[in-house]
Parts: structure tokens; sequence; C-alpha cells
């Protein structure tokens, strides 16, 4: 084949390539679930209501691996195909805040308040209706209905059990920037729930001793991180003594060493703490999908009692829902920190973020 | 030996063509500024004047200077111990000198906090990118080396200058394009890279741009930090072009080996050796340690790995011959014409490359939905994407491939008759094929460990083996990712091994 004709050739076959590689790609059926939806009498009957075509797209903040499962079993009830685009919460919210009207997404689920009260703030999101935020706790939920709580996570403090004893914790949250713990404790101050409790604090204590708590901790040298994951790594490897994090992480980190075998182990502060608060994940519905019945039966699946019993014994979150027991060995929800305060306020987290930032904390 | 670049004008048509390739690479630029122009020129000045903007700029700076430098002048002396020192397993150690590409940057960082835990800061950020960033500088540089004639070190040598003295004298002019251009490459890389800084703590533009998003969710402040960082990229580029020399193409002859001592060889080897110890094997020995403590070993799902692997061998073998389809106009163009527009040209086609991957993600977010939203989302915006993010890569060893083909032989093939695209096409490009296919390798391994841009805009549902090792990371399944995370590297090893082979250009036998 001359030079001509190969050039030819390759060319009209990269393209080829191309094409056929789009269009099976936007072919793709629902992600990675095997389950095929059976058409039941149940689904026939939620298709013959308008505005269902037993199809929803949901972007999940929440990872693959506990988030899949559960759809799964919503698809197997319902009939109601989900295609899940996974990725970190901050990234997602800013891609459909960048993707404005033009989202393909319906359902929005969220690791933090934070990121659904930036959505709300757009104009993105739609009212809920009252068969979903009639079943949660307001004190979870948005403040206008525009997205309702469906786990909680507290915020506790991880030590290092090889040295520091139970007697020397701390049973205030200004105990931990007392000069004892200097350069020894871990925090994640850009993370949502550090904020979330420094507004907390805020709320609860007052702006003054809000700032002279903060002055302090910075005097006190603390290790920065990015993640709360990365301060539990610190503890259990010795290199900080105490970590503020969130309570969950030490038992998924547990289920995969031991627990008894870990160096770090948690600690709850008493209740009426403002270190001792409840952050929560959310669920939202895309405005633009507003009239979409899947969406609405999606949401309302993730704050079913099914569901909520499942994220307890997945991820040892606390449930929102009343009437479902708390996991094992944890204190019960309602006796921990409730702040009076919206979670998804901005305008408030802006101005904590103004206080970190005075004292260097962030960026 | 031929000074190749002309100062006659370019053919208009080439010009065309490389305008167009530069205007699609420089979707994100387009997206930055017009992000940025949204804030009220007196945030804008609050926001540069902030004094930790400033400290992450010096962070930035510092940070990857330091890591050009370093990786520039390791690059060379171990291309260089390569080519001219005896070793009894050369062709292996040249191909085990290329495997710290396939590490992708957060990977690496993450196998040594296992081992270190309290490894943070601005040292082990430098060492460790230094490591997995040399090949850049160590493989075109070995292949110019490969292609160059000994016989100038030879003469010098003769005329009583020591080793040393020669290579620098003589040798390197011949293959200062190569590493300067390498060394570019390195810095744009360390400018854009947030993996492995972010895990190390330590602060650049990048993490700030990161915390733009994730803390205040403001896209407009995060386009100001972008700026910052393509401005300090203009800057660099511009340098290069200075810094970069002229090629120049002599008849290549297989240089001789020294005969080294044994306590030589053996720091040699150690010189060697040090990038693919510290990049590859230190890492994946700490994720091997974390998948030895896991109580839970979890079935792999090999149907899942298979998908995975294929998705990502096929859209980095998709973004390496978009990428330099789009780099070629530009590239052949920079290596014959001179002036300042094509200079222009080419430093708007690098500039793209210092912004991270999630910038330019949310830039195509933007550039699809409001020009072709069908396409949003599918499998070919995303091989666009990885195209524009990648396609730098390409251009400085096409450009450097192209330039190294003597214009005799192509006015020899117009005198006998061929048109000029013709005789272009037929002499030129066969024998810069080697040097193009260094560009495509480079931007299919790249392609491979990429992550925030895929995780925007990949098909829903569609996996590569990156994201599948950030899905169980992130949810502190190391257990579970330890499998991907070596698929990963071993496939991304494969066109790491072939670089290590290519030539820089094909022999003339004239």
């Amino acid at each position: 084949m001359s030079f001509r004709a190969r050039s030819k050739t390759t060319i009209v076959l990269a393209g080829l390539v191309l094409t056929v590689s789009g269009c099976v790609a936007e072919a793709e059926p629902a992600g990675v679930s095997e389950t095929e939806p059976e058409v039941s009498a149940e689904s026939e009957d939620i298709a013959v209501v308008a505005g269902s075509d037993d199809y929803v797209i949901l972007y999940s903040g929440r990872a693959e691996s506990l988030v899949q499962p559960i759809i799964d079993v919503f698809t197997e009830q319902t009939g109601i195909e989900v295609d899940i685009r996974y990725a970190g919460t901050s990234e997602l919210a800013a891609q459909v805040l960048e993707e404005g009207e033009q989202s393909p997404a319906a359902v929005f689920l969220s690791q933090d308040a934070g990121a659904l009260g930036a959505l709300s703030d757009a104009g993105l999101l739609a009212e809920l209706p009252e068969s979903i935020t009639s079943r949660v706790d307001p004190e979870y939920s948005s403040r206008d209905n525009s997205w309702v709580g469906v786990t909680g996570r507290a915020r506790v403090i991880a030590y290092d059990s090889e040295t520091v004893a139970l007697e020397d914790l701390p049973t205030d949250v200004d105990d931990i920037v007392s000069p004892k713990w200097s350069g020894k404790i871990g925090v994640a101050p850009a993370n949502a729930s550090f904020q979330s409790f420094v507004t907390a604090y805020r709320v609860i204590r007052g702006e003054s001793a809000a700032d002279q708590w903060v002055s302090g901790l910075v005097m006190s040298d603390p290790q920065k991180y990015d993640k709360n994951s990365a301060i539990l790594e610190a503890v259990d490897a010795g290199e900080v003594s105490l970590g503020l994090i969130n309570h969950y992480y030490w038992y998924r980190m547990a289920s995969e060493r031991g627990g008894d075998q870990m160096r770090a182990q948690l600690y709850f502060l008493p209740a009426g703490d403002p270190a001792a608060i409840v952050n929560v994940t959310g669920a939202a519905i895309l405005q633009a999908q507003s009239s979409d019945l899947d969406a609405s039966s999606l949401v309302e699946f993730l704050v079913s009692d099914q569901a909520q019993e499942y994220f307890v014994t997945t991820t040892f979150e606390y449930p929102l829902v009343p009437g479902i027991g708390a996991p094992e060995g944890l204190p019960e929800l309602a006796e921990l920190a409730v702040g009076d305060f919206d979670l998804s306020d901005l305008r408030s987290i802006a101005t904590t973020q103004e206080l970190l930032r005075t004292y260097g904390l962030i960026f | 030996m031929t000074i190749t670049r002309a100062a006659r004008a370019a053919p208009r048509w080439l010009v065309g063509l490389s305008l167009l390739s530069v205007s699609l690479v420089s979707i994100p630029l387009v997206y930055v500024v017009w992000r940025a122009v949204d804030v009220p020129l007196s945030q804008f000045t609050t926001v540069l004047m902030r004094p930790r903007v400033q400290e992450l700029t010096v962070n930035t700076l510092g940070l990857s200077l330091a890591v050009a430098l370093s990786a520039l002048v390791l690059g060379v002396v171990i291309a260089a111990l390569l080519s001219r020192v005896r070793f009894r397993a050369a062709a292996s150690l040249l191909l085990i000198s290329a495997l710290p590409l396939a590490v992708p940057s957060y990977l690496a960082s993450y196998g040594w906090l296992v081992a270190i835990p309290g490894l943070n800061g601005f040292v082990p950020s430098w060492l460790l990118l230094t490591a997995v960033t040399v090949p850049y500088v160590t493989l075109p540089v070995a292949a110019a080396l490969r292609g160059t004639s000994a016989e100038g070190e030879a003469v010098a040598r003769t005329l009583g200058l020591g080793p040393l003295r020669a290579f620098v004298d003589v040798t390197w002019p011949q293959v200062r394009p190569a590493a300067v251009a390498g060394a570019l490459l390195v810095f744009l890389y360390t400018l854009s890279d947030f993996g492995l800084v972010a895990m190390l703590r330590f602060e650049t533009l990048t993490w700030g741009i990161q915390q733009s998003f994730a803390a205040s969710f403001d896209r407009s402040q995060a386009a100001i930090l972008a700026l910052l960082l393509v401005v300090i990229a203009l800057v660099v580029v511009a340098a290069e072009r200075s810094a970069r020399g002229q090629v120049v193409t002599s008849r290549a002859k297989l240089a001789t080996r020294e005969p080294v001592g044994v306590v030589t060889r053996t720091l040699a080897l150690l010189i060697v050796l040090a990038p693919p110890l510290v990049g590859v094997v230190a890492p994946l020995a700490g994720l091997g340690a974390r998948l030895l403590e896991a109580q839970t070993l979890r079935e792999i799902d090999f149907s899942r790995l298979g998908l995975a692997t294929g998705a990502t061998i096929a859209v980095s073998a998709l973004a390496a011959l978009v990428a330099l389809v789009i780099a070629l106009p530009l590239a052949a163009l920079a290596a014959r014409y001179s002036g300042r527009g094509v200079g222009s040209l080419e430093t708007l086609g690098y500039l793209p490359h210092a912004l991270p991957g999630i910038v330019v993600g949310l830039s195509l977010v933007f550039f699809s939905l409001a020009v072709l939203p069908p396409l949003y989302q599918t499998t070919a915006v995303l091989v666009f994407a990885y195209a524009v993010l990648f396609m730098p890569k390409a251009l400085g060893t096409a450009r450097s491939s192209i330039e190294g083909v003597s214009p005799d032989l192509v006015n020899v093939a117009r005198t006998l008759g061929a048109r000029p695209f013709s005789a272009w096409a037929r002499v030129t490009l066969p024998l810069a094929l080697p040097g193009l296919g260094i560009g495509a390798l480079l931007v299919a391994i790249a392609t491979m460990k990429e992550l925030p841009a895929t995780l925007l805009l990949r098909p829903t549902g569609v996996n590569t083996l990156a994201t599948e090792l950030w899905s169980r990371t992130s949810a502190g399944e190391f257990a579970g990712a330890a499998p991907y995370a070596a698929i990963l590297v071993l496939v991304a090893a494969i066109p790491a091994m072939i670089l290590s082979g290519v030539r820089r250009t094909a022999k003339e036998e004239l």
C-alpha cells in the first residue's frame, strides 16, 4: 500500500474508532449495577403516574461502595434505574454550579450540608415535598425545605491510647487548647465538619469566646491535615496525641484493621459541648428535574426506615429518622449537642472561614 | 552540521492549522479569564494581596523551580551515565529508569506516607516529585545522545580534555534542547500537581484552588489563583525558548562506552537506580504493607477490573492520537520557522499545561454545555479534555524530532518533483515518527494516571483504573484499592518501557 493510501486508511479508521467509542459510551446502561430491574406490577403503577420514566441520574459525593448497594435495593423494589456519578462532594457541587440548569442530574447526595447550601443559594434546588421533609427532625434539615438530612456524624476526639491516659483527656472543648497539648493536636481546618464545629462554638458560646479559642488553637501549634482520615492515620501512628474527627472514620478503619489492634481510640465529649456536635449528610432534588417523580421516590427512599438501618449497620452513622436505633456502642443522638443554627447557612460558614483565615488556619 | 530553523515566512495553511490547534487547547485559559473577570477589581486585588496567597505563590514557584532544576541535573547525569558507562544490563537499566513515569504522584506520596507517617513539607515534596518526573528529562536526553555523534567528544579527549569537560563542551550543546524541553515539562507538571503536595501537606496554589472550590464554593476565587499559575507558566515558557538553543543534526554514530572501575560503576548504578527506587519500589512496598495489614481482604471483582483496564487503555490510546494530531501543526511550525508570531503560538500551546486537572475539567463542562450539549459527559469530550491537558507533552518532542530531520532531505525530494506537503509527509514525517511516538506515549501515560478531570467528564458509569483507585481509597478500603493500584502501574509501565527503547529519529543513511 502506498504511503498516501496508508495514511488515508489510518485517518478513516481513527475516525471510526472515535465515533464508535462515543456512541458506545452514550449507550452505557446504568453503571455497575448487575441487577436487572424487573417490571413488576408496582413499577407499572408508578409508570402510569405523570412525570416518571423509571430513570434518574444521581450525583453522589458519597463513596460507591457505600451507596451502590442501597441504590440497587431501590432499583429492585421500584424498577427505577439509577445512573450514579461518583466524585468528591465539593467537586460535584462545583460541577453542578457550572452545569446550572443544564445539569443532567436529578438528585444530589452530599457528604456535608455546606455543598447543599451552596446549590440552594444558587437557586438550583427544588422544594422538597412534605412526605420527605416530615420524616426527619427539622433540626437536621434545611430551613427552607431545599434539602433533607440523611445521616448524622458526631464530632469526636481520637486519641493515642499508648501515650494518653483516659483521665487526661479534655472534658471540655476549651481544654483542647491548653498548653499541655501543644504541638500534639491534629485538625483539618479546611474540612466542612471542622468549620461546622467552629460555627457551633460561635453560636453556643459567643463570638469573642470563639475568637479566643481559635487563637488559642493556633498558639498550640496544631498539625494541619486535609482530611479526617489523614488525622486518624496520624493518631494511629502516634504522630499526634489528639485528633478532631468525625466518629465513623474510626469505625471504618476498625473494620479494616480491628478496633482492639488500633492505637487510636475514640472519646466523646460530654453532651452539650460544641466539640460534640452532629453534622449531617443530605440529599436534594435539582430544580430542573423537580417534576421528575423518580427523583422524589429516590430521596424518599433514602429517608425510609430500610435505608436508614442500612446506613447504621454499614457506616455506623447516626440515622436521622426517629425510631431507628443508634449504632451500637455510640451515645444516642438526642444526647449530643445540637446548636440552634442552620447547618447549611453559608453566610455563617463564611464568617467562620474569615475567623479561621485571620488566624492563618485556612487560606 | 546544519542549522535547521529558517527565517522565511511560514506558509499560511500551516499557520492557520496551528492557530486552530492553539485555540482548541486554550479553552481552559478562556474559561479561567471568563470566571476571573466576574470578580470586581477591588476583590481581585484583595485576594492577590492576601499574605496567604503570596505564601502559596512563593511555595509554588520555589517547589517548581527546585524540582525542574534537580530533574534537569539528575536526568542529564543519568542519561549520560547510561550511554557512556559500560553497564552489564544497559538496556534493562534504561527501561527501569523510565518506570517512575508509570506511578501517579498521589500514589507515590501515599506509599511513602505509609513508611514515614509524619512525612510532610517542602523537602519530601521536592525529592519525591523529582523522582517521579526525572524520566521526562532522562528519556529525551538518552534518545538525543543515541542520535549524536561521539566523534566530537573523542576528538576533544585527544586534545587533552577530561571526560567530563569533553561532555560539557561538546555533547551538552547537542542535547541541550531535549534536556531543557524535558525540564520545562517537569516545571509545568509540578505547577499543576495537586495530589502529591496535598498529601504531603505542602500548600501551593493548586491547593489554594482546591480550597476555593471545597471550602467556599467560590469558582471566581479559584480562577484568580489559576490565573496566577498561568502567569508563572508564561514567564517560564518564554524563558525556556531562549534557553533552548538550536537542534544540530549530525550523522549518528554509536558512542563508545567507557570502561570504569568497580567503585565508579557501583556509584553510577546507584544514581541511575535512585529514582525508580524512590518513585516506584518504595510506594508499591508501602501499598503492599497496607494490603497485608488489612483484615478484610475483599474478593477482586475481575470483570470490573477488566472493564476499568479496557476503558483506561482505550481512552489513553485515543487521547494520544488526538493530542498528537493537535500538536503536529504547531510542532512543524515551531521546528522550521522562527519569529515572534511563531514564538507566541508555541507559548500559548504550553500554557494550559500549568492548570490543575479540576480547572481544565470544569472549563470543558462549561465549554461543552455551551457549544455541544449532546456531547457532554461522553467519551469524545473526555478524550478531548485529555488531549488539551497533555498536548504540551507531545509538543516538545514532536518539535525537536521534526527539527532533527535535515531539511536537505526535503529539498532533495522537492528537486525530484514532489509538492511541498507531499515531500514533507513522505520524508520528514516517517523520519520524525519515532520522536512523535515518544510524545504520543507520554500523553498516553499521563492520561492513564489522570484523575480530577476524569471524575468530572467521564460518561456516568464508566470508570478508569484511576477513578476506581480513588473510589476505594476515599472510602478507606486500601485492601480493595491495592489491585487497582498495581494494575495501573503495570499498564502505565508498558508505554514507559516502550518509550525507553524509542530513538529520537530514525537513523539516516546518507
